[in-house]
């Protein structure tokens, strides 16, 4: 899930377009900001909390959901950290900015808000002791420092959920024991997730309130600088196997060649890394998306794991029209395995 | 038939083009009054809605704190309850010894960002460049270029649609600048709130809500009543100058009464002919009502100047741009005009309608079945200065006021007839011979025809001794205030805080008093409040103007336990010494006195000076009054140059500030003047016409007269006589109407337009001065008709007898 964030770096509402050398000016040199290192595993709870002197940083959470009137439903809450400059400051003087984005969508319909906040005057940030992540009124909250039961809640003009979350597994490192490379020229980022979240909650949407139990997948990435020059954008996918077993892949379209990568999570909550190339993904059906040709059909395979599963999209139009626009929805997965999982699509402009 | 009737009809404005000229003056006269008060008027409030709309957030409500600011962290929660507000800071800063209004802001959440991003943009600044050290200012061009010149820290954007003289900045660079880094002015209500919040009321009890019309007319609430004020003037210049046309239009078809006599006779229908003279009477108006466009825009321009001079001087309120045309103004300009003339035309065409085929014409002119209307006229008038006095007495408001003030007016006006009218009975009696009986007799007759032009006299004299009253004793009140108030002998402001410190050294060893002038400015119920650190000295004491105090009240401040407060302060929120004022957040102190603070728009507050520097860290410190026998000011200002390098415009004698003060003070009220006089002009002219009017009718009354031998000398004499009789009985009744109307001016309106209570000063100079106006007035209206009066040919007035008319 990587990626808005990209966005985030170059400003918000300010921004006007992709720029040329990447997704919304993220391939770009990082100056003064720390650079991810391959040997600097994660300890938590701290790494739970910002890590102000990278670049990007996001806290982003997605979550398959059934309904009791047994509808599927998607959720995402997504609390994204840009830092105009390294480091944290008193006040209006922090160079720190956040940005969340929150959506529903159902079989017909995709509804989504956006906050934006500064940092240092207390409106949006993350903590620690316990772990509370908020933008305004919206929050991620555990009532210790793990993240292991969290509560969740975001509203927009027409939607609010109200979530709980308990995590049935263990924390995943993705890549290198965290260490997530992005390019071939070596860009990567600190990644890691914790997929095992049994959620249960309530959903108010246009047409009343509805139950939902399912399953939560959450994404802790920081970095400064995770694209490579040539790479445009990226398709990215988190599925869960009725089997038990979970795979994280994702392409980065480059106009050197795509690089693809991902984990294999087993059943038993063991992740293995995925090396460059292993995982394969081929889009079988074009969409128009608000006025973009996107696949919203696919084929993925890991042939190593005997994968090979089509990926159909629940609400084709799953587009997220924030200051940052890019796709996010949920997703069904059919064929060796079945399942489900949620799909990231940026840089179709 | 139309093409016969037509040019006999018109023929009769060949044979009286003076008459047609005075028609479309007065026309033309009363519609340039009206339609120029209603361009400033326009002007002035398009002025407003633009420095209102150029932020963007007109439409905007906002929570404000009663005192002082909120606390971001404050914001912080609000923020965190769901609620999606905007914060703004606000703050005077000083570069290069000049101030500069800042707004500081928060680029992410403000709803102008978009557009500060596109300008940012285009002055080739980074993204999100603004949030950043040195950050950015962004002003209108002009105020940029003044940012630019003052300080080269901080990079500045121009951008047009920016109010002028403001500075807009991200809170970054605005909380820094105003040194206020945990604190924020008001919150703006941003306009897309998500559902299912707890009311504002629950979570923000100690902010105010504003909902969004009222914020966005501050300055429109706050200079409304001058609006209003014009808008008044306009009226009764307008209402004066159709006093005019309605004696023009009665004399024309009076005139004209033997042809339409003959007309009607050759069998012209009635109904043609009316149609006639109603198309007549438009296409009359339509030619002045353009004429009165052109002058009402001339005016407006050559009046704009003081207007901004007014407005600026009394509410800070600056209308920028020059006059501009619009649509709207121009239809209503000759709506007005056409309506206007119809209305003053109506009784005229009204008798011709009615009129007997074969009606003998001037029968208006023997005015003795008029007392009966009179009586009516004036029981109306009683009724509507009853009226009013009920309004005054519920609503004491600006409103209110204005409403009182137009009940009386009208009032008095409809009363006017009915009190000449018994004053020249009483006259009668008292007369003795023939001659004499008569005059008295002959001006009782001609008051039908002469009231309306009676009553806009009347109306003009008393405006003029009303508004007269209230500037001369608002300036002498000023003037003396000024002496009070300022009581040091030089005011000089240093450079920096350092020179500042060492002239304050070098002073002392001078043995010269210098009393410190830092102030502080902050927010008080969202308004501008500016708060003055004073040094305890005898001056204060003696001098300062006081209007309400508790016992001790120097003591009491100089020790930094009170506060004191100006009159407006006071007015607007209800304080009187003895309660608290919160000066900024938990700074609160008892009010131990209200002094007054004239030509100050804004609210105003003095404590000790330690106590605010204690609480402003960073005060600057550079403005002193200095205290020196006045033949030593010269020398102490040259020692001052000598030995500190401090501008000339920076040090000023008291002198000075005083010619200035006044000089403000008096071009405030220039507009004022203007129309005052104008209006005096136009109702002299409505008794020109009147008098006029009645010339052509009164012949058949005056030839008897002549006829007994009374020569036309005489005669003519008599006319001047009668003119100045009525001018002065109407002049001494206006001077009771126009003292009530100054009490009003001074004691409700600028009370509630201003915030501050006057005394009244009576100035029996002005009217007299008025009283010999008035009478000059009506000997240069009766000129003519005497002068023609005095050369009529003889067998005119023989016609008279020969003439079956």
């Amino acid at each position: 899930m990587n990626a808005k964030i990209f966005l985030v770096a170059s400003g918000l509402i300010w921004a006007t377009a992709v720029q040329p050398q990447g997704y919304a000016g993220l391939g770009t040199d990082a100056e003064g900001f720390a650079i991810p290192k391959p040997d600097t595993g994660p300890t938590f709870p701290a790494d739970h909390g910002p890590h102000p002197d990278f670049r990007i940083e996001w806290w982003y959470l997605t979550a398959n959901l059934e309904g009791a009137d047994g509808a599927d439903y998607g959720i995402q809450w997504t609390l994204f950290r840009s830092a105009l400059a390294p480091g944290e400051a008193a006040g209006w003087q922090s160079p720190q900015i956040w940005m969340a984005h929150a959506a529903v969508t159902t079989k017909d319909k995709h509804l989504f808000a956006e906050r934006i906040a500064r940092g240092g005057v207390g409106q949006a940030g993350v903590q620690t002791h316990p772990f509370s992540a908020w933008i305004d009124n919206w929050q991620m909250r555990s009532a210790d420092e793990t993240i292991e039961n969290i509560s969740l809640s975001a509203s927009g003009m027409e939607f609010s959920y109200d979530l709980n979350l308990m995590a049935d597994g263990p924390l995943v490192l993705q890549g290198n024991a965290g260490y997530s490379v992005k390019s071939a020229s070596g860009q990567a980022s600190h990644y890691y997730s914790q997929p095992h979240y049994m959620v249960s909650g309530t959903l108010s949407l246009p047409d009343g309130p509805v139950d939902v139990t399912g399953h939560g997948w959450l994404d802790r990435e920081w970095s400064s600088q995770p694209l490579a020059e040539d790479q445009s954008g990226w398709d990215w996918f988190s599925l869960s196997f009725d089997s038990g077993e979970k795979l994280m892949g994702f392409v980065l379209r480059g106009a050197r060649g795509d690089f693809t990568s991902g984990t294999w999570i087993s059943a038993d909550g063991t992740a293995e890394p995925l090396e460059p190339g292993a995982f394969q993904a081929q889009p079988l059906g074009i969409r128009d998306v608000q006025g973009r040709e996107m696949p919203t059909h696919w084929h993925a395979s890991v042939p190593d794991k005997g994968v090979s599963v089509e990926v159909l999209a629940l609400n084709p139009q799953s587009w997220m029209g924030t200051s940052f626009s890019y796709w996010e929805g949920p997703v069904t997965v059919t064929g060796s395995h079945s399942g489900k999982g949620y799909l990231e699509m940026t840089g179709y402009e | 038939m139309i093409s016969a009737a037509l040019p006999a009809i018109l023929s009769h404005w060949r044979r009286h083009p003076l008459q047609l000229a005075t028609l479309i003056a007065g026309l033309a006269l009363a519609a340039g009054l009206w339609s120029a008060v209603q361009a400033i008027n326009a002007e002035a409030r398009a002025s407003y809605s633009r420095a209102a709309e150029q932020l963007g957030t007109a439409g905007l409500a906002r929570l404000v704190p009663e005192s002082g600011s909120i606390p971001i962290a404050r914001y912080a929660e609000l923020r965190r309850s769901g609620w999606k507000l905007a914060p703004v800071l606000e703050g005077v800063v000083r570069f290069d010894r000049q101030s500069f209004d800042i707004m500081g802001v928060d680029l992410l959440q403000h709803p102008n960002a978009p557009d500060l991003a596109k300008a940012a943009e285009a002055d080739s600044a980074a993204p999100l460049e603004a949030l950043r050290p040195p950050g950015r200012i962004f002003a209108h061009p002009e105020t940029a270029a003044l940012f630019f010149k003052a300080q080269q820290v901080h990079p500045v954007t121009p951008l047009e649609a920016l109010p002028r003289g403001l500075g807009m900045a991200d809170l970054s660079l605005a909380s820094h600048l105003l040194r206020q880094p945990d604190s924020l002015s008001y919150l703006l209500v941003l306009p897309e709130q998500p559902p299912g919040l707890d009311p504002l009321a629950e979570l923000a009890p100690e902010l105010t809500f504003i909902p969004a019309r009222a914020a966005a007319s501050d300055t429109a609430r706050l200079t409304d009543s001058f609006h209003l004020n014009l808008t008044a003037f306009g009226l009764l210049s307008f209402a004066v100058g159709l006093f005019i046309v309605q004696g023009t239009i009665a004399l024309s078809l009076e005139q004209r009464r033997g042809m339409i006599r003959t007309l009607r006779s050759l069998g012209v229908p009635m109904r043609l002919l009316t149609g006639l003279f109603i198309a007549e009477l438009a296409a009359i108006a339509l030619v002045a009502g353009i004429a009165g466009l052109v002058c009402g825009y001339l005016l407006a321009a050559a009046l704009l100047p003081g207007v901004n001079a007014t407005l600026a001087g009394l509410y800070g309120a600056s209308v920028d741009g020059s006059l501009s045309l619009r649509p709207g103004w121009v239809f209503s300009g000759l709506a007005m005009t056409l309506g206007g003339a119809f209305l003053a035309g109506a009784r005229s065409l009204f008798a011709l309608w009615r009129m007997p085929i074969l009606a003998a014409p001037a029968t208006r002119a023997r005015g003795q079945q008029a007392s009966r209307s009179h009586v009516v006229s004036a029981f109306s008038g009683v009724a509507t200065i009853i009226a009013g006095l009920v309004i005054i007495s519920i609503y004491q408001n600006l409103i209110a006021g204005f409403a009182f003030l137009g009940a009386l007016m009208l009032g008095a006006a409809l009363l006017l007839p009915l009190l000449i009218s018994a004053g020249l009975s009483l006259g009668a009696k008292m007369a003795k011979g023939a001659l004499t009986e008569w005059l008295w007799a002959d001006t009782r007759a001609q008051l039908p025809g002469m009231s309306l032009a009676l009553m806009a006299l009347l109306l003009a004299l008393a405006a003029n001794v009303g508004v007269g009253t209230m500037v001369s004793s608002f300036r002498l009140t000023f003037t003396g205030w000024l002496d009070q108030r300022l009581f040091a002998e030089v005011y000089v402001t240093a450079a920096s805080d350092a020179q500042g410190a060492e002239l304050a050294q070098w002073l002392e060893t001078q043995g010269v008093t210098a009393l410190s002038r830092s102030y502080h400015d902050t927010r008080f119920k969202s308004a501008p409040l500016r708060v003055y650190g004073f040094e305890d000295d005898s001056a204060y004491r003696s001098n300062w103007p006081l209007l309400d105090a508790l016992p001790d009240v120097w003591d009491k401040t100089a020790r930094g336990d009170s506060v004191l407060i100006n009159e407006q302060l006071a007015r607007r929120h209800g304080l009187v010494p003895g309660k608290i004022l919160e000066l900024e957040p938990g700074w609160r102190l008892p009010i131990a006195g209200v002094y007054s603070d004239y030509g100050n728009p804004n609210g105003q507050a003095m404590v000790a000076l330690q106590a605010l520097q204690k609480h402003v860290p960073g005060l600057p410190n550079r403005s002193f009054g200095l205290r020196a026998a006045p033949q030593e000011v010269s020398t102490l200002i040259t020692l001052i140059r000598q030995r500190f390098d401090i501008p000339r415009e920076n040090i000023t004698d008291q002198a000075t500030v005083k010619a200035r003060s006044l000089e403000v003070f008096d071009r405030t009220f220039v507009i004022t003047a203007a129309l005052n006089l104008l209006t005096l002009g136009v109702a002299g002219f409505a008794l020109l016409t009147s008098l006029l009017t009645l010339w052509s009718q009164r012949l058949p009354q005056l030839a008897p007269v002549w006829a007994m031998g009374v020569t036309r000398r005489q005669l003519a004499a008599a006319e001047v006589l009668r003119s100045l009789l009525l001018a002065a009985g109407t002049a001494v009744l206006a001077l009771p109407l126009g003292l009530v109307l100054a009490w009003v001016l001074l004691s409700v309106i600028n009370v509630a337009a201003f915030g501050w209570k006057l005394p009244m000063y009576l100035f029996p100079l002005d009217w007299l001065r008025l009283f010999v106006l008035a009478l000059l007035a009506a000997v240069t209206a009766a000129a003519l008709p005497a002068w023609r009066l005095s050369r009529i040919d003889p067998a005119d007035l023989l016609k008279v007898f020969a003439n079956e008319r």
